[in-house]
């Protein structure tokens, strides 16, 4: 059967896409084509380029260059109104129709029946009822959207694609908020929709999902296309290999690391759990450690860091930081016992964009001193430079507004902005996302060298080679869960892929 | 590496001069306007203590929209707007009036409970805005509306007069010759200037302003900040309020503060703050004051029909907004570059 | 189990009803159908104006000129009809006109300059009424066959009760405006743009010509009040519907709209409208309480009705 796919012409092509934004090439000559009737799972770790080209094929995102073809007619998609009208739905995670509407206005919204110009609403009602018939949804169609659990939203996402006559449906993490018997309905559906000759991406963290319904993967990764497989040919282990790049690594220099003979507990954390999120993780960061934390999107490791810095509050188990329990209600509390957070998202928890570089890197410390204690402009300023020299940030002054600053320079800016506050744990997510080679490699020498001066840190990371780069030990999440915990000869980016993909 | 440091700082300089280069134009193209039509018109004069004269008119005129904008100017920054300012004054004024009118209570207790008054619809703005996360806009809104009402229950429908010397001194009175209210304004501007400045206050506004999200991972309780904002707006509007009513010597709660919320937020963006919150100036918004000032005084000295004066404003919000929009700013480039193409 | 969309409204429908049979008990003739009327015709150009608001606030925006164009329309037509001579029935398609033009200009400024509503409207506000003050600052009369005839044009209704032109048209108004929101595609674009202005977009709501008919909806509806106000007063004058944008912003939200958007029904307006006019009307009956309380009694009314809005919209998000 796949012999006869490959024969076959594609449904839907892409060709050697690409689309830079500024400082960063977020997709290189990347490929993909999509077959009548096949589920094709798109795959990749966080910046990997997978949502800048899903916005492309939507119409969202004008490429740079490269070339769309649906069914052997080459497109130009300008708005996501003009995709759809070609026959590309999206469908995507938070569910974008419109929760105030009534399900059936929903699903004919621009397209209504009329009479006279009046809409029949009684006739559309029919209609809706009559098309999600065949999805097996028996609901109130006058109901409005809001009133109906994410799943049977998405599937009305999916129904009001499948309406306006969709060719190709893109899926981009339906199943986030789902549960198992939700996803086994949207799969039932996609199965359906398949044997009608329907295109359908799919895009998901759930490696178990993309081996229950796609039939081809597609891997990309730092915006390059890293190959096209048949899902049955493909095992997991070298699906992970293939998202993390493990094959780049020539097993750099092991690291020395210090033994944390001293073996002083700084933080410990038991049986933390936080609602939806993390559940029961133990783990222990000692003094002058690197801690590292892997797994995948959605396994839990942002939040065990938002939970360790009191941005979520913790629904059961413990912190103690120096063998004292503490609580954390806020961010506040948490630089109070001398932790720090550089977060994931960087551009809307992390920069104040209009904000100066001297003012984003004094903030901190100006915080921690207390709103009458300012620290005066010039000091500030000092303060700056002093990172600026040290960090090597490119910029002409301390004056520039953070926002004008690349990915890299604005991580270290964020950096300096925790360092200045001296912590004691200095907690790092995904420190190396959507920035630039050069500058990740920087980062990752500061990191380094943060973690020679003696610095206690928690690292979440989805790049192993880093972690096993400056990790003293390596904690795998996975679905929530602490599943692993790494250390001494253990410690490679194959034992930590080996734990991330073990079922 | 010195050299660098003073052409860095050289360029700061700059960066803040261009902030004040239009609004200050704006007000000495209006200032030359008015000496071509009349040459004596910064002419000041010193008479019976006190001095005289169109400028000293001018400041002393707009006091209460200066104050105002004060206030405004950190709420807006906070990404907020107080629309009930006017109301705010007329409560205040209101309160002091009765007071004055109905018990013997001494000045100081007059002047305290007036402003206290006003501090309080602060805390209501403030606590409906962020603790309750009603739109700023629709949250002061209902004091606005209910406001007058307030004061007007107050006053029992009537314009409540007074006699009191000691309260009309701070409308009519002068200090060195120059009138009370100018000096009240200067007295509130650099107090706030010494908090927001010269603590982190100020900095602490901008970034819950610019980015209410990260100042959170920042530690800054963005809740507190927003509600002090509304309470320092309360604080100014009561103190105009008691000016505008020590200055007419009675409280008409009809009438006082009206429109003039519309002055302040238009005083502030004049001064170019964004609408959206961050970054501020209180000097800069007070610059707007003297330019609305100023074109009201000129329309009024020049025998223009003085409602002329409301359509100006308009146009001028309008120019404003639209220099400060990127759209706007590329049609305009994309625009000179075709004529300078053809 | 009621659906929670329907409370705001409920609550406005049976507080109307408590108001009016508390009025009835306590005063002569306050329950009687020539009230009913009296509401209508008094409130005639509040009811327009609060209509062509309730669009703007469904979509997410504000309106704060409209009183300012119940002004200057009304000074048009004082102006035109009585120093220029104009038919009036040339003159209100060029003032309707006028205002929608208004409308669309405020529109495209939204629109295009991603301005925010409030502060294009509130410049669009001091543009109207500096406009009307400059047309004329004294109150223009008008003297016209026409307006004699349509005053005294209408229907006898049992009871004594007089149903007067205005109101016939007003109901004729509330009929197109309630079949433009409820019945066209463009009424739902209002709500979709109301309920998420992305998502909207992404759906293929066409967003310029629904955000910029939407102001253009409610200038003209401001235009048209203006004219209505004209057959009230037989004058037109500058300084009319001042603060009317805020009692408009109330019988809306009084009426049951979500304030940020998306949600709310047309006839929730009316009942606004009404309730408010009873307040009105209850503190004219009872003479000892000082009309002020009626101001006060909307805005705490306004207070409740936002609360509600959010407690319910919290649990709608939770459950």
């Amino acid at each position: 059967m796949q012999d006869q796919q490959q024969e076959q012409h594609a449904l839907f092509e892409l060709s050697n896409i690409s689309k830079a934004f500024p400082g960063v090439k977020a997709l290189d000559t990347v490929d993909f084509r999509l077959f009548p009737g096949e589920v094709h799972a798109l795959l990749g770790e966080n910046g990997a380029g997978k949502s800048t080209l899903v916005k492309i094929m939507t119409g969202v995102l004008a490429k740079d260059s490269g070339c769309i073809q649906l069914q052997q007619q080459e497109i130009h998609p300008s708005n996501t109104a003009e995709a759809q009208q070609l026959g590309i739905a999206p469908v995507y995670q938070e569910v974008n129709l419109l929760p105030n509407l009534s399900v059936a206005h929903n699903l004919f919204l621009g397209r209504e029946p009329t009479r006279f110009g009046c809409i029949r609403w009684q006739q559309m009602a029919e209609d809706a009822r009559q098309l999600l018939t065949r999805f097996k949804l028996d609901i109130d169609v006058t109901e409005s959207l809001s009133q109906y659990s994410v799943a049977v939203q998405q599937l009305i996402a999916i129904a009001r694609g499948v309406a306006m006559n969709a060719k190709v449906l893109v899926l981009d993490e339906p199943t986030a908020s789902l549960d198992s018997s939700e996803v086994e309905i949207l799969f039932d559906i996609l199965r359906q929709l398949k044997s009608e000759g329907i295109g359908m991406l799919f895009i998901t963290h759930f490696l178990e999902q993309v081996y229950q319904i796609s039939d081809r993967i597609t891997v990309l990764r730092s915006g390059k296309l890293i190959g096209e497989y048949l899902t049955t040919d493909l095992p997991r282990s070298r699906l992970i290999e293939a998202m993390l790049g493990q094959e780049l690594q020539q097993v750099t220099a092991q690291p020395v690391r210090t033994d944390a003979a001293q073996a002083e507990a700084l933080l410990t954390v038991t049986e933390a759990s936080v609602a939806h999120s993390v559940d029961k993780v133990s783990l222990t960061v000692n003094k002058g450690e690197a801690v590292g934390m892997a797994g995948l999107l959605g396994s839990g490791r942002t939040e065990v860091c938002r939970a360790l810095f009191g941005i979520d509050t913790l629904k059961s188990g413990e912190i103690k930081m120096r063998e004292q329990v503490i609580t954390l209600n806020q961010s506040a509390d948490a630089m109070q016992q001398g932790i720090a957070l550089c977060p994931e998202d960087r551009k809307t928890d992390g920069i104040i964009g209009p904000l100066s570089i001297r003012e984003n890197i004094a903030l901190a410390l100006q915080v921690q001193a207390g709103w009458w204690r300012y620290i005066a402009p010039d000091q500030q300023r000092t303060l700056a430079n002093q990172y600026i020299e040290s960090f090597n940030i490119a910029t002409p002054n301390a004056e520039k507004p953070i926002e004008e600053l690349s990915g890299g320079n604005q991580q270290k800016v964020i950096l300096a902005r925790w360092l200045a506050t001296r912590p004691q744990l200095l907690i790092l997510d995904e420190p190396t996302r959507g920035i630039d080679i050069g500058a990740h490699a920087e980062i990752i020498k500061l990191i380094k060298s943060l973690c020679d001066e003696g610095m206690s840190l928690l690292v979440a990371s989805s790049e192993l080679e880093e972690l096993v780069a400056f990790a003293n030990r390596v904690v795998v999440m996975r679905d929530h869960r602490k599943v692993a915990e790494l250390q001494g000869a253990e410690l490679t980016a194959q034992s930590i892929m080996h734990s991330i993909a073990e079922v | 590496m010195i050299n660098t440091e003073i052409s860095h700082s050289f360029k700061e300089r700059l960066l803040i001069t261009s902030r004040y280069t239009w609004p200050i134009a704006a007000l000495v193209l209006l200032l030359v306007f008015n000496v071509l039509m009349d040459a004596s018109f910064l002419n000041i004069h010193f008479d019976h203590g006190r001095f005289y004269g169109n400028p000293i008119d001018i400041l002393h005129r707009s006091a209460p929209v200066a104050l105002l904008a004060i206030g405004m100017t950190v709420v807006i920054a906070t990404g907020g707007i107080d629309l009930s300012v006017g109301a705010v004054m007329a409560i205040a004024g209101a309160v002091c009036a009765n007071l004055l009118v109905a018990t013997d209570a001494s000045l100081f207790t007059v002047l305290a409970i007036g402003i206290a008054s006003g501090v309080l619809c602060g805390l209501i703005n403030g606590g409906l805005v962020s603790y309750m996360g009603i739109q700023p806009i629709i949250a002061t809104l209902l004091l606005m509306v209910t406001g007058r009402g307030i004061a007007q229950l107050l006053n029992d429908g009537q314009i409540v007069t007074f006699q009191h010397a000691g309260f009309s001194f701070l409308g009519s009175g002068t200090l060195l010759g120059i009138p009370v209210s100018i000096w009240l304004v200067l007295a509130v501007f650099s107090i706030s200037q010494l908090l927001l400045r010269r603590t982190a206050l100020g900095l602490f506004v901008e970034a819950v302003g610019c980015n209410a999200s990260a100042s959170r991972y920042l530690g800054i309780n963005d809740r507190t900040v927003k509600l002090m904002a509304y309470m320092l707006t309360g604080f100014c509007a009561a103190l105009a309020g008691m000016i505008s009513a020590a200055d007419i010597q009675g409280s008409d709660a009809n009438n006082v503060g009206l429109w003039l919320e519309l002055d302040a937020i238009l005083a502030v963006v004049l001064g170019g703050a964004a609408l959206s919150g961050g970054r501020f100036s209180i000097p800069l918004s007070l610059l707007g004051v003297l330019i609305i000032q100023t074109l009201n005084t000129t329309i009024m000295v020049s025998g223009m029909p003085s409602k002329l004066n409301l359509l100006i404003k308009a146009i001028a919000v309008v120019l404003v907004l639209l220099l400060q929009s990127d759209t706007f700013r590329k049609q305009i480039s994309g625009l000179a570059g075709r004529w300078r193409h053809s | 189990m009621i659906a929670r969309r329907f409370i705001p409204l409920l609550a406005t429908f049976s507080l109307l009803v408590v108001m009016f049979i508390v009025g009835g008990f306590q005063f002569e003739g306050f329950a009687s159908l020539q009230v009913v009327t009296n509401l209508l015709t008094d409130n005639a150009f509040l009811l327009v104006v609060a209509l062509g608001m309730t669009l703007v606030i469904l979509s997410g925006g504000i309106d704060l000129s409209v009183g300012a164009v119940v002004a200057l329309s009304g000074v048009l037509c004082a102006v035109l009809i009585s120093e220029y001579q104009w038919h009036p029935l040339l003159v209100f398609p060029l003032v309707l006109v006028i205002g929608t033009l208004f409308g669309a200009f405020m529109g495209t400024l939204i629109y295009v300059y991603k301005l925010q509503p409030f502060i294009v409207t509130l410049a669009g506000m001091f543009f109207a009424r500096g406009l009307a003050t400059t047309i004329s600052e004294e109150s223009v009369g008008i003297e016209h066959s026409l307006y004699y005839a349509v005053a005294d044009a209408g229907f006898a209704l049992p009871g004594n009760a007089w149903l007067p032109s205005s109101v016939i048209l007003l109901l004729v108004v509330f009929g197109a405006i309630f079949l433009l929101t409820h019945f066209s595609r463009f009424g739902g674009y209002i709500y979709a743009v109301g309920g998420n202005r992305q998502s909207a977009a992404l759906m293929g709501v066409p967003m310029a010509r629904t955000t910029i008919g939407i102001y253009a909806m409610s200038s003209f509806l401001a235009a048209f009040a203006g004219i209505l106000y004209t057959f009230y007063t037989f004058s037109g004058y500058a300084l009319t519907g001042i603060g009317m944008e805020l009692d408009a912003i109330a019988a809306v939200v009084i009426g049951g709209t979500l304030l940020t958007g998306g949600s709310g029904y047309i006839v929730g307006t009316l009942l606004g409208v009404m309730l408010m006019g009873i307040i009105h009307t209850y503190i004219i009956f009872e003479g000892t309480l000082n009309s002020w309380w009626a101001r006060i009694a909307i805005g705490l009314l306004l207070f409740i009705f936002i609360a509600l809005q959010k407690v319910l919209n919290r649990s709608s998000t939770r459950g």
